[in-house]
């Protein structure tokens, strides 16, 4: 193609902060700070990039649902949108505590207790609990390095039986080795509706997978699945355990199905026979030049 | 324009054309740079004497138009379009027929191209072409994918030969997009570009479209293989290594 005169249209403030948060959304998992710089450098405006950051990173923590060390060895928060109190401030149900969150860092600056209107009624919080546990038995088996919360995301001030409620489960894994130039991520999100009326539970799950390899090149991995369940209303602890094993079965079952996908990519067993296409080829036409029908 | 590049490594390969774009727009003077740099889809013309598509690429083009392996005309015609001599023509010719053959072997289906040019170096350059669209609609006879593509460049380097030896320099750039989306699975999608390089010092006894057919074979099934180690065994290692093998393997068949 011909050379062409870069046209010299400078791009608005505006368009360069739109295009800084394209770029910082789009980062895989574990690797914003590092899109960071580059973005910084390649935009050269930082009154642009600063607006950027702070319209981007709080979405992009959130959607990726990073686990962030509270201060003080106080434990850990997730950053997930079940958890935003307000907008920097985020709950941990597990040990009743707010963090204060600086997301453009992606650090926690401060800690405090989560007040009584914060957190779930005691009749709720024994579901919640006994069903956190139930999780974290769970994860702590299948994920290396997987963190999870439980949330109530509907009817936390039930004080007994009558009415619905909501809890979610989020479970988050990341293994992240810029070094390597691998990183990945596991995160899944379940609703599970308590259904008082029916006595069942209604449970919702979305699963997304994502690797990044990039040591020769820029390959990426993304893959999403939704799935449903439903099983008894019983007890906080029975409904708990009913719980768990319905997730485990349902992601156990979704990481073997993208065993599967394996087989698509074209693949054969045996070699091509270049030495004799190229033989059979040469004395075709020898034979046609010669005149001799084979 | 290194942190340009670095973005490019980053940002998903099915949003490329979107990251590049605006990348130009930040940075118009590095236009060529950036354009030269980074990996875009293969293109693809219709010789209009043989109705066979062929590829289009760098090392095909001159000025703006584009020589079929086929006819060896320009598209659009062009006088004094660069040529090939007559006989590294022929085995431009006969490497265009072989690697149709490997291709539809391996690819069952799909388009190929094979150029060649003398270097400076009294030796050559060859760059081996692949273009293979996996989707129903499209040339794959076992389109199961919705939407799959596996576009392949080899270029490989030829140094003059010396007591019957010769020098092969390939490099390798893949890319490849494999989505699918239904009801069952949900949606899946692995994309993006891989390159590497391969040195080789071969006998020419079997000549070199033989020495050369073999490194691009022994190149794709490596790429293939990191592919299906990095992302489905990696992934498979970095969420959930402590599964126990029981659930898994009884769910599913070993390959046969």
């Amino acid at each position: 193609m011909a050379e062409e005169e870069a046209p010299e249209v400078e791009l608005s403030g505006k368009q360069k902060k739109e295009i800084a948060k394209w770029f910082l959304l789009n980062s895989p998992c574990g690797e914003i700070q590092y899109v960071a710089k580059d973005v910084r450098s390649v935009l050269n405006d930082d009154g642009a990039y600063d607006e950027a950051a702070s319209e981007a990173f709080p979405t992009y923590n959130k959607a990726q649902m990073i686990c962030l060390d509270l201060p003080r060895r106080m434990g850990e928060v997730l950053i997930t949108s079940f958890g935003e109190l307000e907008e920097n401030r985020f709950l941990d149900p597990r040990t009743a505590q707010v963090g204060i969150v600086d997301h453009v860092k992606q650090v926690c600056t401060d800690v405090r207790p989560a007040t009584d209107e914060e957190l779930p009624s005691p009749y709720i919080e024994e579901f919640r609990c006994a069903l956190d546990a139930e999780v974290l038995k769970y994860v702590g088996e299948a994920y290396p390095k997987g963190v999870c919360s439980v949330y109530c995301t509907k009817g936390k001030d039930l004080e007994g039986p009558g009415s619905d409620f909501e809890l979610a489960v989020v479970i988050q894994a990341a293994r992240n080795s810029p070094q390597n130039f691998c990183t990945g991520s596991w995160r899944s999100v379940w609703n599970i509706e308590f259904n008082d009326d029916m006595q069942v539970l209604e449970i919702r799950g979305q699963m997304q997978v994502g690797a990044h390899y990039f040591e020769e090149g820029n390959v990426q991995l993304d893959a999403k699945h939704e799935c449903k369940d439903s099983t008894i209303l019983q007890s906080p602890e029975d409904s708990a355990i009913s719980i768990a094993s319905i997730i485990r079965h349902h992601e156990t079952e979704y990481l073997g199905s993208l065993e599967d996908l394996r087989r698509k990519l074209p693949v054969t067993r045996t070699l091509f026979p270049w030495h004799n296409t190229l033989q059979f080829s040469l004395t075709r036409d020898i034979s046609k030049e010669l005149g001799i029908e084979k | 324009m290194e942190a340009a590049l670095g973005l490019m490594r980053r940002m998903p390969p099915k949003h490329s054309e979107t990251a590049l774009s605006a990348l130009l727009s930040l940075l118009p003077h590095r236009s060529s740079d950036l354009l030269s740099q980074v990996d875009q889809p293969l293109q693809v013309l219709c010789d209009i004497d043989s109705g066979k598509e062929f590829i289009l690429c760098e090392y095909n083009r001159d000025a703006d138009s584009y020589r079929s392996p086929w006819s060896s005309k320009y598209h659009p015609p062009l006088e004094d379009g660069t040529q090939p001599s007559s006989e590294l023509r022929k085995l431009e010719i006969e490497a265009n027929d072989i690697f149709a053959i490997y291709r539809d072997q391996y690819y069952e289906g799909g388009i190929s191209s094979v150029y060649m040019w003398e270097d400076d170096n009294e030796g050559f350059v060859a760059c081996f072409l692949i273009k293979k669209d996996g989707s129903k609609t499209a040339h794959g006879r076992r389109g199961y994918l919705e939407e799959g593509a596996w576009d392949a460049i080899h270029v490989i380097e030829v140094g003059p030969e010396e007591d019957g030896t010769a020098h092969y320099c390939l490099t390798s750039t893949v890319m490849l997009s494999l989505t699918t989306d239904d009801e069952s699975s949900g949606t899946f999608s692995l994309s993006g570009s891989i390159r590497r390089q391969m040195n080789m010092d071969l006998s020419i006894a079997e000549g070199h479209l033989c020495n050369m057919g073999r490194m691009i074979e022994e190149m794709e099934g490596k790429l293939r293989n990191s592919l299906d180690q990095v992302y489905f065994g990696k992934t498979k290692e970095m969420v959930c290594t402590l599964r126990p093998p029981a659930e898994i393997t009884q769910m599913r068949m070993p390959e046969s």
